[in-house]
Parts: structure tokens; C-alpha cells; sequence
């Protein structure tokens, strides 16, 4: 494939690795956001190729992982209903709420399908007058323009029984909230890539002057992963803390101006409970009172209610970046991908997974 | 498929009185007799089929049997490449293969779903024969039965098989040595990635073919040339990674394999990129892998690839003796990682 | 998170800049794709592509330098640690 098979290239990315290694003169910690950047760097297992003295602390970055219990549960209560099509991205399918998941309920008779974009589920709305129909809007602001557009086309088409539950959330906000911490190890970030090709590298600026820690907005390819190190790791090295763009093929300075817009007209920023972390203010999204038809949890008069997590999961200080998934006492014996106390077992680029079907269980006896 | 439409152009549908099944012809009474007479008869041949004997009575040639079944739920029927009648034919046919058996007979058991129209049934009874002649194999005993409309997803095929084995070959986990190359026979994640641009909601275009087809004469050409096959497995639900995390569990010895070695064609890797899935998690339908000693494993490839059309089988990847019995997978970049045996089915992600 | 792979604009379909699409070819792989965030792009573009929607229009010229990159950092190393 034209623009990413070489950005897998072995050769270059052991030239990266040698360049980095070069520069290299101190320990470093450096978060990359994403979940779909962890795939990767476990994937093509990037952090074995570099110094031993730069750590890679895998961050929040995976809106499945930080989709609070409450939601999920939600979720899963729309889906048990009858006459209702409930639509999900598949990596929510085996998130696990209080009880039980979206697969179970599916099994239970729950009609839940799997859709590739928003725009599948308005298409079943218009397909399914009968019946209610569900999308669940996962994700960071990657994400958001598709849900503003199915919310958009289904005002246009005047559809009654379609409806969203929204989840989605920022990325600067919980990176403020991380710095924020007292116990945050991370020194310099590696920015979400296509985060920031929606809204731009310009609301990073405050972070990196606030905090002093660089910040590379980083694309999704070894290559990119390792050209982003190498960046922060420079910056680091000569002291500066500056928004610098790696992945410049799909990224302009003010992002994408269309995606913006439709995102201010069709939501609004509220505060958002992040699993594992807490709530932080003004880091999720609601649809705006001009869209407010189309809430799910509104249409459906869910109650909003706090549950508690299961005590053993730790993948709040996984999220943070505080411990590795093997350093967790459960970690592979008792939380499993088949029986995952937390979503960061369960979702495919959640951190615990991702070392887990990378790394191994053998990585606890040192293997 | 060509076969199948010159015999339905022949052969317009037997049953024509009644456009879609009814439960009654799951019933054991005239309406059912007249639908295996009329479409599984015609269709199968009644040489050795004696329908109103409870079995068929079989003269096997001397040797070890081999015996195995499978049952095939595929939605949807008919995909690029098949359908669930040929993949009910070949699977079995192949799984049979497996242990370097000649493949003889199989018998087709059918739950029909009520209202399946009777069309589509005579499309997949067709595709099964032109299969079972394609594998040199005879249909010999089945079954019918009929579930209620809504209870049964259009059709459920199960096939069981009976085949012999003319050599003295254990071929099994516990046959696998330390040192063994291991060769897969094809291009991965055709079947599945081909599923998936035809399901629901996920669906794209893409010139992309099931894999779906018999193994059993590439395997009996190289049993005929003397090569010591140790294993076999042939690649379906759960890809590379399934089969190999099985075998290497077994064989108790750990199995290591290159990245790029693997063959893995531009449009499924395309396909498995858009979705985000892993190809060696990838169901395939006509692909197996053979462990066999290295000293035969380059004349082992010669033989596949003599008859081979597609990408070409290659060896890609070795036994070692370490514990624990893992698969260890060496990436294009250099380091190694651990392939896990897929947990569930692999789902299409957006992260 | 964010799944998005570059794919090329086959052909273009729709007036209306929102509800724009197009056939995108990922290496032999057909999609339609919404165009609504890129009514700058045309037919021979590549776009980035997520949950069937192309984000942003690839930017040819920025492709290749994490390529160019590696070559300027070798030259600036040559120019401070001269060979003997």
C-alpha cells in the first residue's frame, strides 16, 4: 500500500534506531497518546530497537480503554431492548460493564451489529423505521466529525428513530490532567496524528509552555513512531519543550477547518469521567442542544448512576502511565483477554492487551 | 463454478412444485422422499446410495482409515470463489488430507431452514457435486432435517468423511522433531478477508476470492515422492496463529517463524489494514501447513509449486527445541515476539 | 487510537460539499468513502481514511521527508565530528 508499506522499512528504522541511540545521553520518558501508536511499537516491537535508558510509557490514548463503566452499562441496556439495533464499532463488542457485554447481550438475543462508520448506522435507521437504532460514538476527536456528520444527515432526513450515545473525548485535556499529576514520570509526549488532523497542533502550544515538555505530533508507522522519538528525544536533549509536527504528510498547522466547524455546530464540551483516571473537566463531548434529539441516553431516560470498578484492576495507573501491564499482580493470571478485569485487557490496542498479545505472559518470567 | 452452471443448465431445479422448503419435507414422510429422490439422488448419484438402508455398506481398500467431520455455517451461502455446499466438500475433504489419507467418502447432512428457497438449495446441492467429482469422492449417505423458519439461518451442511491411508507416515503434532521446516502452501487470509467484503455493513470492493478448494493431491503427490511429512494442518478459523499455537502446544516444542517470509497477497493486506486485523489471524479455506525434516523441504516446495497457480508455497520458518512450546514470531524489524493463539474471533477495530 | 489508512480518490459523486463521496482505492481494496471534510481534493488525490471518512488530503511533498530526515542529521553529524 502506497504511502505506508514504507514507513515500514527495516533498514531505515534501524538507521533511526542508531541515530537515536547516537543522540541519547540521559534517561528519558516519553508517552506516546495513542493506543494505535502502542500496536505499533509493540507490533514491529520499536522499543526493543532502542536505548535501554528511553522508556516508553504507553498513555490514555484509547477511548474504548477509558469509556467509563457507567457508559458502557448504558450501552448495554439500550442493546437488551427490544425492537432496537443497537450500532457499535467491534472494539466495544468485548468491553466488559458491570455484569456482562455487548456480545453477551448479543448472544442473549440483543440485536447489536458491528458497522465500519457512522454513516452505516443512519443508513439502517432509514432501512429499520420499526425500529430504534443506536450508534454508539466512541472515540477521540478523530472521530467526532463522523458522528457529527450521521447526526447532521439524520436531522436532514428528518429520521425519528435513530439516536446517538455519545462518548467521546479530548486528548488535551487529559494530557493536562497528566502532567498535572504528582507522580507523572512522562517528560515529553508523542501527539495523537490523526487527532491532531482534525484540530490542528495550536491547543498543544499552552501544554508544552506550561509543563516545558515537548510535545511531536507522531504518525502511526514504525517509521513515523521512531522519527517522533528521535525528535523529542533532540528536544530533550537541548533543553526546549516546542509543538513540532512529525507527521506532516496528514497534518496542517490548523488542522481540518470543515471537520472543526461541524464539530462546534453538532456538539459541545462537557466534563467526561475517564475510566481508570477520574473526571476531568471540559475533556468530553455532548451533542449541542440543537442536536439534543438525537441523545440516546436523553431518548431512552437512562439514569446516570457511578460504579464502582472491580478493586483488583490497576489499569488506572496503567492509563497513567505510572506502572507497566506486567508489573500489575493480576496481569495475565487473573485478567486475562478472555476474562479481563478492565478495558485495558479487553480493546485490542488497550495497553494490557497490546503487551499481552505482543509481549506475552512470558514476559513476567523474563523471557 | 462452471461446472455447476453447465449442470443446472442441463438440469433445471427437479422440484418445481414447491419454490421453498416447508418443514414437512424434514418430516420422513412423501414430501421428504421426494425431495432426496428428486434433488439429493439426482444430484449425488445413487450407485452405492440406497436410501431407505439406514447406512451405506462400504468396501474399503486395506490400510488405516482416516475419519473426521465438520459442520459449515457460512454466511453468507455464496461468497467470490464458493459457497457453503463446495466448502462443505472440500473442508472435509481436506481434513482428511490431513493425516495423508486418500479421501473416498463423505456423507452430507442438511438442517434446512423452513421457507429456504428451493433454488438456492439446488444451486448448493450442485456446487457439492461438482466438488465430490472435482476430489474424486463420493457422496454415499446423508440426512434432512427441517427447523423452524427463523431457527436456522437459510442452511447448516454438515460432512463427514471417510478416506484411507496407503502409507506408513504417522503424520500428527507428536511426529513433529526439533529442526523440521515448516511450509505453508499458499497466500494467507484470502477466505476470510473475502467473507468480510461481502458481510454487512463492513463490505467493500475488491477482486478478492475465497481460497476455498481441495488439498488432498498436492499432499498424496508428496507422500507418492517419498517425503517424510511429519505434520500437517490445514489453516481455517483462526488463521496461522491458531494452527500453529495448536501444534506447538501438542509437539510440546516451541515453532519459530519469519515475518517476511510470510505470504500475504497486496489486496488482503490492504483489506486487513482498512479493518485492522492481523493476517495470520485470518481464516483461509484451501491453504495447510507441513512440517516436515529440512532435508526435504526444498524438494517438498518443488513438488507444491510444480502444480501451484497463485502465489507460490514457501517455507517459512523452522522447530526449535526451547521451551516453553510457544510460537515466536521474528518481525521485519529485527526483534522477536510471541504469536498468541487468538482469544475469540478477531473483530474489526477503529483504534 | 484512530485507525486511518491513505487510500487514492478514484471518482468523485455529489454536489452538496457535505454530502460529497468518493471510490477510494486502498492497494486493490474499493471503499466509498464521505468526502465532506475534503472538498479541496479531486480524483488522483490520496487521502487518510477513518471509519469512512477521509480526514486530510496526504500531502505528497511532506511523504518523503522521514526519508530526508535520516540524510540531514547524518550530514549535521559529519559537519561536527569531521572524519580523521
Amino acid at each position: 500500500m502506497k504511502f505506508l508499506d514504507e514507513y515500514r522499512d527495516a533498514e531505515t528504522a534501524r538507521q533511526y534506531a542508531r541515530e537515536i541511540a547516537r543522540v541519547t545521553t540521559q534517561p528519558w520518558s516519553i508517552m506516546e497518546v495513542c493506543g494505535g501508536q502502542t500496536h505499533t511499537i509493540l507490533k514491529f516491537s520499536l522499543d526493543q530497537l532502542l536505548p535501554e535508558c528511553l522508556t516508553l510509557i504507553h498513555g490514555p490514548g484509547c477511548p474504548v480503554c477509558v469509556t467509563p463503566l457507567e457508559l458502557i452499562d448504558q450501552a448495554l441496556e439500550i442493546a437488551a431492548r427490544p425492537n432496537t439495533i443497537f450500532c457499535s464499532f467491534g472494539d466495544m463488542l468485548r468491553v466488559p460493564g458491570s455484569t456482562a457485554d455487548l456480545l453477551s447481550v448479543k448472544a442473549g438475543g440483543g440485536d447489536v451489529r458491528i458497522v465500519y462508520s457512522p454513516l452505516d448506522a443512519v443508513r439502517i435507521a432509514g432501512q429499520n423505521p420499526a425500529s430504534q437504532v443506536v450508534f454508539f460514538a466512541v472515540g477521540f476527536e478523530t472521530t467526532a466529525p463522523a458522528t457529527a456528520l450521521a447526526a447532521y444527515q439524520a436531522a436532514r432526513q428528518g429520521l425519528r428513530n435513530f439516536s446517538i450515545l455519545v462518548s467521546h473525548v479530548l486528548v488535551p485535556p487529559a494530557m493536562e490532567a497528566l502532567l498535572s499529576s504528582p507522580n507523572c514520570r512522562v517528560r515529553g509526549f508523542l501527539a495523537a496524528g490523526h487527532v491532531c488532523a482534525v484540530m490542528g497542533c495550536a491547543e498543544y502550544e499552552p501544554i508544552a509552555a506550561k509543563h516545558h515538555v515537548p510535545i511531536v505530533v507522531t504518525g502511526f508507522e514504525p517509521l513515523d513512531i521512531l522519527q517522533g522519538v528521535l525528535m523529542c528525544v533532540l528536544q530533550l536533549e537541548q533543553g526546549r519543550a516546542e509543538v513540532e509536527n512529525q507527521y506532516a504528510r496528514a497534518v496542517r498547522q490548523t488542522g481540518n477547518q470543515p471537520a472543526r466547524e461541524l464539530i462546534r455546530q453538532v456538539f459541545t464540551v462537557v466534563p467526561r469521567k475517564w475510566r481508570g483516571v477520574g473526571e476531568i473537566p471540559r475533556s468530553g463531548l455532548a451533542l449541542s442542544e440543537a442536536y439534543a434529539t438525537f441523545d440516546a441516553a436523553r431518548r431512552f431516560g437512562l439514569t446516570h448512576r457511578t460504579v464502582p470498578e472491580p478493586a483488583e484492576c490497576l489499569s488506572g495507573l496503567v492509563l497513567q502511565g505510572q506502572i507497566k501491564p506486567p508489573e500489575c499482580p493480576a496481569f495475565g493470571k487473573r485478567c486475562t483477554p478472555e476474562h479481563p478485569l478492565g478495558a485495558t485487557m479487553v480493546s485490542s490496542e488497550g495497553a494490557c492487551a497490546a503487551y499481552y498479545r505482543y509481549r506475552g505472559v512470558a514476559a513476567l518470567a523474563g523471557a | 463454478m462452471g461446472d455447476t452452471l453447465d449442470f443446472t443448465a442441463a438440469c433445471p431445479i427437479p422440484i418445481q412444485q414447491y419454490p421453498r422448503i416447508q418443514l414437512a419435507h424434514g418430516g420422513g414422510g412423501k414430501l421428504m422422499h421426494h425431495l432426496v429422490e428428486e434433488m439429493f439422488l439426482k444430484a449425488f448419484g445413487d450407485e452405492t446410495l440406497h436410501p431407505r438402508h439406514d447406512s451405506a455398506v462400504l468396501n474399503l481398500p486395506p490400510g488405516r482409515v482416516a475419519f473426521t467431520t465438520d459442520s459449515y455455517v457460512v454466511r453468507p451461502l455464496f461468497f467470490p470463489g464458493g459457497d457453503i455446499g463446495s466448502m462443505s466438500v472440500f473442508g472435509t475433504v481436506n481434513d482428511l488430507a490431513m493425516s495423508g489419507a486418500r479421501p473416498l467418502h463423505l456423507s452430507a447432512a442438511f438442517i434446512l431452514e423452513e421457507g429456504l428457497p428451493m433454488e438456492m438449495l439446488w444451486r448448493i446441492v450442485c456446487s457439492m457435486r461438482s466438488a465430490a467429482q472435482r476430489c474424486g469422492v463420493q457422496i454415499v449417505t446423508g440426512d434432512t432435517k427441517v427447523v423452524d423458519k427463523g431457527k436456522g439461518d437459510g442452511l447448516f451442511i454438515n460432512t463427514a468423511g471417510i478416506g484411507v491411508i496407503e502409507h506408513p507416515l504417522v503424520i500428527a503434532p507428536a511426529s513433529v522433531r526439533a529442526g523440521d521446516a515448516l511450509l505453508v502452501s499458499g497466500d494467507l487470509g484470502r477466505h476470510g478477508m473475502t467473507i468480510m467484503s461481502v458481510r454487512e455493513g463492513l463490505g467493500f470492493e475488491a477482486t478478492l476470492e475465497s481460497d476455498s478448494a481441495p488439498v488432498a493431491a498436492p499432499i498424496l503427490e508428496l507422500v507418492a515422492a517419498g517425503v517424510e511429512i511429519h505434520c500437517l494442518r490445514d489453516l481455517t478459523r483462526g488463521g496461522l496463529a491458531s494452527a500453529l499455537n495448536e501444534i506447538a502446544q501438542a509437539a510440546g516444542l516451541r515453532i519459530l517463524i519469519h515475518e517476511k517470509l510470510i505470504p500475504v497477497r497486496d489486496d488482503v493486506h490492504a483489506a486487513c489494514e482498512m479493518l485492522g486485523l492481523d493476517p495470520l489471524l485470518v481464516a483461509c479455506e484451501g491453504r495447510f501447513v507441513a512440517f516436515v525434516p529440512a532435508r526435504d523441504a526444498a524438494r517438498a516446495l518443488a513438488i507444491l509449486n510444480r502444480r501451484q497457480t497463485g502465489t507460490a508455497a514457501v517455507c517459512i520458518g523452522e522447530v526449535a527445541c526451547e521451551s516453553p512450546p510457544v510460537v515466536v514470531l521474528q518481525s521485519v524489524m529485527g526483534p522477536s515476539r510471541i504469536l498468541h493463539m487468538p482469544s475469540g474471533e478477531q473483530l474489526p477495530r477503529i483504534c | 487510537m484512530c485507525l486511518a489508512i491513505p487510500g487514492k480518490i478514484t471518482s468523485v459523486a455529489g454536489e452538496d460539499p457535505l454530502s460529497r463521496t468518493g471510490r477510494v482505492d486502498f492497494g486493490g481494496i474499493i471503499k466509498e468513502v464521505s468526502l465532506a471534510f475534503v472538498p479541496e481534493a479531486k480524483i488522483g488525490d490520496y487521502v487518510i481514511v477513518h471509519v469512512g471518512f477521509a480526514l486530510s488530503r496526504l500531502d505528497e511533498s511532506e511523504a518523503n521527508k522521514v526519508f530526508e530526515y535520516l540524510k540531514e542529521m547524518d550530514e549535521l553529524a559529519d559537519l561536527k565530528e569531521p572524519s580523521p
